[in-house]
């Protein structure tokens, strides 16, 4: 059976990885190698690289950064951040990444879509789309950052991104991010039966129980999140433990493994009684040599 | 073609020295070959014809009988020909055709982790879990006969995951995106290169 996926994202701001508050506030977190090397050996079913300062300089994405970063990982990863051509697409793909993540040139010109998927598949493009909800309720697309509202129905611009050739749907709700509050699930609802592409659920996380919901809605393939899995170490690996016990249908297959541990109501891990600790001194443990 | 860059990442995590080949002449001097693909099947062959590979290749493979490990869209090339954005001419080592994946409710392209089961005792897959996960991106699938097939997956049907024939072993999911089971695998082809 399909497994579902988590997703995690890494924000990269002038080449450092930062937690993000509403597509506003950045707060460091270190070096984007680095991170990538602890989200792949968390079991990251994919990691998605947005390098959030390219479309801000207005310049091409940063290679050197890519080729750092893919160097961690052992899973697919994604990049995106102010493509453009497809000549740069096609350069990235080159460069390491296995699929690349088009957002804002193809607001403008969805034939750029077109133009990637014919020369590297369209299982290599990811569609994007940056909503924020009105005052009156509705979802708008918005680019720049959240800076630009467009009168553009988020669920019409995953429809002309699907017929251009895009494999899948990147859908991020602004007003959710780092707020952990939960994902926008009636926007990601209304996105997911507008096309025939999986969907990928994009900001809000802040338990466990939040990837349950969006996973739980027809049409969605993946939850990502950034923020979320920075908190604490291994927190892939036991936000899939949660996520398994509530029968969702996740990979599980890392070093460490935390099926059959209990959660607090915060979806943190709770703790061990004080007796296993000292059971653990004696457990023989065997490395995993490939 | 493709992402060369995660199958050398992978193949340096295991120690086993790899390099680029973009000309005919290199492949006289490796002991194996890998072809990756991510991307189109009509694009992939027009840029082995342009580098003036598919000859010396196909001497490597069919005459001179290395082990080769095709990826995705590299496993694909394989067979005769494919459907992909309009009829396109394979390498032809393996008999078989590419068609476009057949489904009714389920999405395309099939992309995550999916199960894989694989024929037992299949050298590919020694110690990987039974029914271990790995990662499919792709629209298109090969056809071809069964007794060609080691390990299927289930996507509304049964679709190729993996076949071989003879020194030919091919995967349509990524061993080099697929984390340890993915490793694994990659070992396990490494070793019978390096067993011949």
């Amino acid at each position: 059976m399909l497994k579902q996926r988590l997703i995690a994202s890494i924000f990269v701001l002038d080449g450092n990885a930062v937690q993000s508050i509403g597509f506003e506030r950045f707060l460091p977190l270190g070096r984007p190698e680095i991170i990538a090397e602890n989200l792949n050996r968390w079991g990251a079913d994919e990691i998605l690289l947005l390098d959030i300062s390219a479309p801000r300089e207005r310049r091409e994405p940063d290679k050197e950064l890519l080729a750092r970063v893919a160097a961690k990982c052992l899973v697919p990863l994604a990049f995106g951040g102010g493509i453009s051509s497809a000549e740069t697409a096609r350069s990235l793909i080159l460069g390491g990444c296995d699929k690349v993540v088009i957002n804002t040139a193809a607001l403008s010109r969805p034939s750029l879509i077109t133009e990637v998927s014919e020369c590297l598949g369209s299982q290599c493009v990811i569609g994007a789309i940056d909503a924020v909800l009105r005052p009156d309720g509705r979802h708008a697309v918005a680019v720049g950052a959240g800076r630009r509202i467009l009168d553009r129905d988020p669920a019409e611009v995953a429809r002309v991104f699907e017929a251009s050739g895009a494999g899948e749907i990147l859908i991020t709700a602004i007003h959710r991010d780092g707020s952990k509050a939960g994902y926008d699930l009636p926007l990601i609802e209304k996105v997911a039966r507008a096309v025939n592409v999986p969907i990928i659920a994009n900001s809000g996380a802040g338990h466990p129980r939040h990837f349950h919901d969006a996973l739980a809605l027809p049409g969605v393939s993946a939850a990502a999140a950034g923020n979320y899995f920075s908190f604490t170490e291994h927190s892939i690996l036991t936000t899939k433990a949660a996520l398994i016990a509530e029968g969702s249908d996740l990979r599980c297959d890392a070093h460490a493994d935390y099926r059959g541990r209990d959660f607090e109501s915060g979806g943190r891990l709770a703790k061990l009684p004080d007796g296993s600790l000292s059971d653990l001194l004696f457990q023989h443990v065997t490395d995993d040599v490939i | 073609m493709g992402n060369l860059n995660s199958v050398a990442h992978a193949l340096d995590y295991l120690d086993v020295p790899n390099v680029f080949v973009r000309e005919g002449a290199a492949l006289d001097d490796v002991s194996g070959i890998v072809l990756p693909g991510v991307g189109a099947f009509g694009e992939a062959m027009h840029r082995l014809d342009a580098l003036d590979l598919i000859e010396p290749l196909t001497a490597a493979v069919i005459d001179r009988k290395a082990p080769v490990l095709g990826i995705c869209l590299g496993m694909q090339i394989m067979a005769e020909s494919s459907s992909e954005g309009g009829h396109h001419a394979g390498l032809g080592w393996i008999g078989g055709t590419v068609e476009r994946l057949e489904v009714e409710k389920l999405k395309l392209p099939h992309v995550g982790w999916n199960d894989v089961a694989a024929r037992a005792g299949e050298i590919l897959f020694e110690n990987t879990q039974a029914g271990a996960h790995f990662y499919f991106d792709h629209t298109y699938s090969l056809r071809c006969a069964d007794d060609l097939v080691v390990a299927t997956v289930n996507y509304e049907r049964p679709v190729v995951a993996a076949v071989r024939l003879g020194n030919i072993f091919a995967t349509q999911f990524h061993p080099e995106k697929s984390q340890r089971q993915g490793l694994r695998l990659l070992r396990n082809f490494t070793n019978q290169v390096f067993a011949c």
